[in-house]
């Protein structure tokens, strides 16, 4: 069997053809579960807005449950496999390891997608993503996501022995770049992931079969956040590695440093999935000492990680702008950014968003103690809105706009949509963000169907300013939907009408790559960052103050001990 | 050159780091470490704690404790609304059993205010949560676990308790109550 290259004349990457085709078929897929799961949040956010209460109960549940599945893990995940083929074969200018067994991989996670879907909406299995026991699910909800995980597993597989290829072939000089290394990171704690999902998942398949009689539900949540964690930290490496290649892309970037970009990826792998207590935190049965020393010890590291990421990919930025002469003041390299690429805006508003709106509100509320003002309220869905959905999807979705010519080989229809899209887009999910912490910090439960409590005997009141706020909720959802809905039908629009690009030259035997030569003095010497440190000391005075206040405002309830 | 490349310069990790890089990662490392002190810090000085003080129990030993509770310090029972609840008026320190169970928390307690009292929390069938509002003190209730919390209420008035662990097609119904006197009447 051969292997044919690709050369592609847009970007210079070289693509293996049969790595290209499963990148397409992974992003396709997940593109389709998006589209899915985007449906049903306008169901449910046009639930949710108090004042349209659009579904019934009953199917409310089963669509939150297919919205935050589809989106979670069938959106995101597809598409990290697309980005682990391409951190692996592309990049390392390499071929691909078992592009059969990569088929055998995308189909089971097809297939399981699918049976997990089945479930859902043949009803009985409203469970929620998180499938908490003793709530059972039907069989087939519990095995499709087993067979989805164990597709998943493969391709990590694949990316590891690509890795490998890439050495024993020497495709490339040196170390692996360091959008490889966050991939690997990525891939690594994906193993860890899917092992833990494994640990709790067959089990719990098993008792829904009737074979196993009881399973504890402290248990399962301490597990189940093993995996459930532990998979944003795959996300959250995967769309920190596509900022690092996204302001590489379009400036050159290089990274201010290489040693503590790495390091930083490194204490991701240390310590992000022991971080996972932080969602145990109001759980009984647990010891405060475990708590504290599991989100304090361990998270810290990995916060600190992200905050060294958040300013490290601005920071390379800066420097790429300042080396080509934006030099004048503290932000003439901010504002010259090519503010109209999609690429770059939509990574730019990922970083600000994902940083300032789901790191704070993340890390108030792995605090011990101040969990306990928001646990399960609908709080903790506006954080990781900002987490995986600014932050990582949105990430990802501007990095589509830079595959469609390159991958796709298609001309993008509607440039002009695609201008504005990361503005529509990010700008309504930073409100939809922000508008669910307010109604949470009010108290408004999450996973609710109806905040009047519709046939409650001692129904409960909000205030009038919660209601609003779901309100708001409701209002930049639908736009929110709406946005990401035509970005979806742009992308595939493009993909079948738009106008087929140049394939550029195939070849039998890879390029390897040319190291360009080391920059002696100038790279010795880059331009120092004012205007990104000026942005984290802003950065970190927001965090402080809203930190406080948390406690403020804990420390004026009911004393427990 | 770049990210997507490997390093130019091959020996990476002797690069210097620049200075303001290395500024923040020390300021973030700080931060990190006053957060950390700050949960030790509210464990000594803090009033509110969750309790660490937690029993297995079963469905039937948890339910009958709170019957006992319920049949020694029933004050009245409810009307209106809240007509299938005994309205229970323990002692100040004794311990109080709340039930959450498909679709309710039984019963309805009255305590005192600045009175402490240790309120137990267990679940009959399903997860619940357990949603002090208008306090907003959230708490996840298991079954077969007995959570047990000290707590002192601060302030007189009428509390509901709504459920925040999704529990099945009733959960939206699923509200309770307590009530918190002056004291001394
Ligand atoms: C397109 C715009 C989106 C809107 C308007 C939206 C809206 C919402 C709302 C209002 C909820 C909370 C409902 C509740 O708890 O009662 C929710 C839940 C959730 N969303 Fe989204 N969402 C969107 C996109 C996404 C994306 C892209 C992802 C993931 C990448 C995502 C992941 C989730 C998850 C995991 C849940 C939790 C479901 C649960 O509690 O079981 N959402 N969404
Ligand atoms: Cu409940
Ligand atoms: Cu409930």
């Amino acid at each position: 069997m051969t292997t044919t290259y690709r050369i592609c004349p847009r970007s210079g990457l070289q693509f293996d053809k049969d790595a290209e085709k499963l990148m397409r078929w992974h992003a396709v897929a997940g593109v389709l579960a998006l589209l899915l799961g985007g449906i049903m949040a306008l169901g449910v956010i046009l639930t949710r807005w108090p004042a349209v209460k659009l579904l019934e109960a009953d199917v409310f549940y089963m669509w939150l449950t297919a919205h935050g599945i589809n989106m979670l893990i069938f959106w995101i995940i597809f598409f990290e496999m697309a980005v682990l083929l391409f951190a692996s074969s592309t990049l390392l200018r390499c071929r691909m390891a078992t592009p059969k067994l990569g088929w055998v991989s995308f189909w089971l996670m097809a297939i399981g997608a699918i049976m997990t879907n089945v479930a859902i909406f043949s009803g009985e299995s409203s469970v929620m993503f998180t499938s908490y026991v003793p709530m059972q699910a039907k069989w087939h909800f519990y095995l499709g996501i087993i067979l989805f995980a164990v597709g998943a597993l493969i391709t990590c597989f694949i990316f590891l022995g690509t890795l490998v290829v890439a050495k024993a072939e020497k495709t490339y000089e040196g170390s692996i770049p360091l959008v490889t290394f966050g991939a690997l990171t990525a891939c690594i704690i994906a193993i860890f992931t899917i092992a833990s999902g494994a640990v709790i998942l067959i089990p719990t398949f098993l008792w829904s079969l009737g074979y196993i009689r009881e399973i504890d539900s402290l248990m399962y949540r301490t597990v189940w956040w093993a995996l459930g964690h532990s998979s944003q930290q795959i996300n959250v490496s995967a769309h920190v590695a596509i900022w690092y290649a996204i302001a590489a892309i379009v400036f050159g970037a290089k990274p201010m440093s290489e040693k503590v970009s790495r390091t930083a990826y490194f204490l991701y792998i240390l310590f992000l999935q022991l971080a996972s207590a932080h969602h145990l935190l109001s759980d009984p049965g647990l010891g405060s000492e475990w708590k504290v020393v599991n989100t304090s010890y361990f998270m810290y590291f990995a916060v600190l990680a992200s905050m060294i990421h958040g300013m490290t990919v601005p920071g390379a930025i800066e420097q790429a702008q300042r080396l080509k002469g934006y030099n004048k003041g503290l932000f003439e390299w901010l504002r010259k950014a090519p503010w109209g690429n999609p690429a770059f805006s939509a990574m730019f508003l990922s970083l600000i968003g994902f940083g300032f709106l789901g790191g704070i509100s993340g890390v108030m509320m792995g605090a011990e103690q101040l969990n306990m003002l928001i646990h399960n309220t609908i709080y903790v869905p506006g954080h990781f809105h900002a987490t995986v959905v600014i932050g990582t999807t949105l990430a990802f979705m501007g990095l589509t706009y830079f595959l469609v010519p390159v991958l796709f080989k298609r001309e993008l229809l509607f440039p002009g949509y695609a201008k504005m899209f990361p503005y529509l887009f990010g700008l309504s999910m930073y409100m939809v963000a922000l508008v669910m912490m307010g109604a949470g910090t009010l108290g408004v439960s999450r996973r609710h169907w109806d905040m009047a409590f519709a046939g409650a005997p001692m129904a409960y009141e909000w205030p009038g300013a919660a209601y609003l706020m779901m309100g708001l909720t409701g209002i930049f959802g639908v736009i929110a939907c709406v946005s990401a809905g035509l970005w979806i039908l742009q992308i595939v629009f493009s993909l079948l009408f738009g106008k087929k690009l140049e394939e550029g030259e195939t070849r039998s035997t890879p390029i390897p790559l040319t190291l360009p030569a080391p920059t002696p003095g100038g790279a010795a010497h880059p331009p120092a960052t004012p205007g990104t440190m000026v942005l984290a000391l802003i950065f970190l005075t927001a965090f402080i103050l809203y930190y406080f206040v948390n406690w403020k405002y804990l420390s004026s309830l009911w004393g427990m001990a | 050159m770049s990210a997507i490349l490997p390093p130019s310069e091959r020996i990476w990790w002797n690069q210097p780091i620049d200075k303001l890089e290395f500024t923040w990662i020390a300021i973030a490392l700080v931060w990190s470490l006053a957060m950390f002190v700050m949960m030790i810090w509210w464990h000594i000085y803090g009033n509110q704690n969750l309790a660490n003080e937690t029993y297995k129990t079963t469905k039937e030993m948890y339910a009958a404790k709170a019957q006992a509770v319920v049949d020694q310090y029933t004050v009245r029972t409810g009307t209106e609304a809240e007509k299938q609840f005994p309205i229970v008026k323990p002692p100040a320190g004794s311990d109080i059993y709340m039930i959450g169970r498909l679709w309710d928390w039984w019963p309805i307690y009255e305590l005192e205010q600045g009175k402490t009292y240790k309120l137990h929390l267990s679940a009959m069938d399903y997860m619940h949560g357990f949603s002090l509002q208008p306090q907003n003190i959230n708490i996840q209730v298991h079954p077969n676990y007995d959570h047990v919390i000290k707590i002192t209420p601060n302030q007189a008035g009428v509390y509901s308790i709504v459920c925040n662990e999704y529990c099945g097609i009733g959960h939206h119904t699923m509200v309770g109550r307590m009530y918190v006197t002056k004291g001394g009447e």
